[in-house]
């Protein structure tokens, strides 16, 4: 390569290097050493290992990490489950206008803020609420219903601001399944349930992957859906490391608990990947 | 409504089966009967309905009106699930996701044959179509022509009563399309299963098939054998789409001593055999049927007799022809050139003799 070659590459590459660099690497790099750093006094820190071992031996730590971990596992699988048949009509039905609008459709909520869009579904569910409300009037109950703050309200929340992170990687991976292999596999005397489970799924993994790789990470990575809506009963875990920094003002603590978190993300979703049998190649090129 | 299974000579029958999609008819009153084992073809050009026509026998689509009927029992609202009927499809729809093995056992293990034997009964099977120990490979590891059994493998292990082929050779390279055409016809006969074929290629059709329906806008022109159609058209349309031919129009001058005399628009006067009566005419002569001569007293028994001079050779090997600007026509006339004959080294711009009997051509009302 040549000089002027080399030069120009460095360049280009510079603002992308320097993102990484600046926003990615040295914060994390930052919060790792601070993570590792044990308070023995006012404003005096040692070396040491004590953030960590104090996560384990706290039970409403680990357990509300755990909870966090299958809550967010379980909001993915009920996303995915949800997501599935409205990808299917999008790509497979629907033609040309209907399947932009669509897809507008499943992009206009993201046009307000995930804030805004929690306190949307709070005002729905809520004592005095708009739910509460028509089923006092229907009848169906006596008194005010209080729908809020509890992990039912919770996973509705991450559900309904995952769903199209699922939608549009899944769509597009079922979009590109040729509809004479489906009917292949009815001309060769598949059922529905075979046709989708031989044909339809196996073509759709890359898409599966990726949808459920983001959407998990936007679970887990949640902030404002778990305190909204559920409230004290919310215990996610990222308010345990919001607490730690902004409350207690105890950042070395803080910084273990996000250090923890992204061990737990990158567990769960390398453990995925091996589960489906997915290179993360052709995962991200799905994304 | 599903009729009673009743005794059938032909496997496949269909009555008067018409579709149409709003305003547009795609098959137009067809009928037709497939005797077992035959090789069918369905012929005509893209768009005359023949796919539509397909997919209502697969089960993809219901008729409008009429009856499709297998061994005598009706298959309207049979899905195609259901359905005695596998379909080789034009881009073949091999499933990506599976080995060459799992292809071909799948339709094995959707009517419930356990694992192993479906497997058995796959392996079996590629191995009778010349593709034994592929069952692992990837689809997408294979030849076009490997592919192309690989389909008609995962249909046949299912001995269907009807083997639907879409123009499966459509995407391979000239010269294994004409391979494949001989291997399909050898695999039919092998397994002496009834295959329904369609194409838009009148040499495929004409080399593999038993019977032939010539298909035109939604409806059968006419049925019958590749040498019927060949030499005995029904139609205008058939004559020019089946094979090569020189097609004239003219009027018709009434009958003189048996045959069809035609006034060419361009005007040469002609015999023919065909429609005596009728004002506006076609007629056709095939290149092959044209004789040709560098001294006139050969061709003299002949009705059609005319001079001419070579416009253009076109060398293709056996299948060489001239073509012959002659006054009178206002397209230059095809003609054979026999490369063992003793024109075969003629040159551009040679003055030649043409003929052909009345028998050769043949007359239609346009």
């Amino acid at each position: 390569m040549k000089p002027a070659q080399r030069l120009t590459l460095f360049l280009l590459l510079a603002p992308a290097l320097i993102w990484l660099g600046l926003l990615i690497v040295l914060p994390h790099v930052e919060i790792l050493i601070l993570s590792l750093s044990e308070r023995v006094g006012p404003r005096v820190y040692r070396f040491g290992l004590g953030n960590y071992l104090e996560f384990f031996t706290e039970p409403l730590y680990w357990r509300t990490f755990a909870r966090t971990a299958i809550m967010s596992i379980l909001v993915t699988a009920l996303t995915l489950v949800l997501a599935f048949p409205i990808a299917l009509y999008i790509a497979r039905v629907a033609q040309g206008r209907l399947k932009a609008m669509l897809l507008l459709l499943c992009l206009l909520p993201f046009w307000v803020s995930e804030l805004v869009r929690t306190l949307g579904w709070m005002i729905l569910l809520r004592e005095t609420g708009l739910i509460s409300y028509l089923l006092q009037s229907t009848g169906l109950a006596s008194q005010p219903v209080e729908m809020l703050y509890n992990d039912g309200a919770v996973i509705l929340g991450l559900v309904y601001g995952g769903l199209l992170f699922m939608i549009v990687p899944l769509a597009n991976a079922l979009e590109s399944l040729e509809p004479s292999v489906v009917e292949a596999g009815y001309d060769l005397g598949g059922s529905r349930w075979t046709v989708l489970r031989r044909i339809v799924i196996p073509h759709a993994m890359p898409g599966i992957v990726a949808g459920s790789i983001i959407v998990f990470m936007l679970t887990v990575g949640n902030f404002a859906t778990p305190v909204l809506l559920g409230g004290k009963n919310g215990l996610w875990f990222t308010e345990q490391i919001y607490a730690q920094f902004i409350t207690r003002f105890n950042w070395p603590q803080g910084a273990a608990f996000g250090m923890l978190l992204l061990v737990l993300s990158s567990v769960i979703v390398w453990a995925g990947l091996r589960l489906s049998g997915q290179g993360l190649g052709t995962t991200l090129r799905q994304a | 409504m599903r009729t009673v299974p009743m005794a059938s000579s032909s496997d496949l029958d269909l009555l008067n089966v018409t579709k149409r999609f709003g305003s547009h008819l795609a098959v137009n009153d067809v009928s037709f009967s497939v005797a077992p084992g035959e090789f069918f073809s369905i012929l005509g050009p893209s768009g005359c309905g023949k796919t539509t026509l397909m997919r209502m026998i697969a089960g993809f689509e219901e008729p409008t009106s009429g009856d499709i009927r297998i061994r005598g029992t009706s298959m309207v609202g049979v899905p195609a699930n259901r359905r005695p009927v596998n379909m080789v499809f034009q881009s073949l729809a091999l499933f990506p996701m599976m080995s060459v093995g799992e292809n071909v056992a799948y339709g094995l293990i959707c009517r419930g044959v356990g694992r192993a034997e479906a497997e058995r009964r796959a392996m079996l099977m590629l191995e009778r179509v010349g593709l034994k120990g592929f069952a692992e490979r990837r689809v997408t590891a294979l030849s076009g022509g490997q592919r192309q059994r690989v389909a008609i493998a995962r249909c046949l292990v299912l001995e269907p009563t009807l083997v639907l082929l879409d123009e499966p050779l459509g995407a391979l390279d000239l010269k294994l399309r004409e391979h494949m055409k001989i291997e399909l016809k050898q695999l039919q006969a092998t397994f002496n299963t009834t295959f329904v074929y369609i194409t838009h290629d009148q040499s495929e059709a004409l080399v593999m098939s038993d019977r032939i329906a010539v298909m035109n806008q939604g409806r059968f022109e006419q049925v019958g054998s590749p040498r019927e159609l060949y030499h005995n058209p029904m139609t205008p349309f058939v004559a020019s789409f089946v094979g090569e031919t020189n097609r004239w129009a003219g009027e018709g001058g009434g009958e003189a001593s048996g045959t069809a005399k035609v006034k060419l628009a361009s005007g040469g006067v002609v015999q023919g055999m065909g429609a005596v009566s009728a004002k506006s005419v076609l007629c056709f002569v095939r290149p092959e049927a044209i004789a040709l001569s560098s001294d006139v007293t050969s061709l003299q028994a002949l009705p059609n007799r005319f001079e001419g001079r070579v416009a253009a050779v076109l060398f293709d090997g056996a299948n060489s022809s001239l073509l012959i600007d002659t006054a009178g026509f206002d397209q230059p006339i095809r003609a054979v050139l026999p490369q063992a004959g003793p024109l075969a080294g003629i040159e551009v711009g040679a003055p030649i003799h043409v003929g052909w009997t009345a028998d050769a051509m043949k007359v239609f009302a346009a």
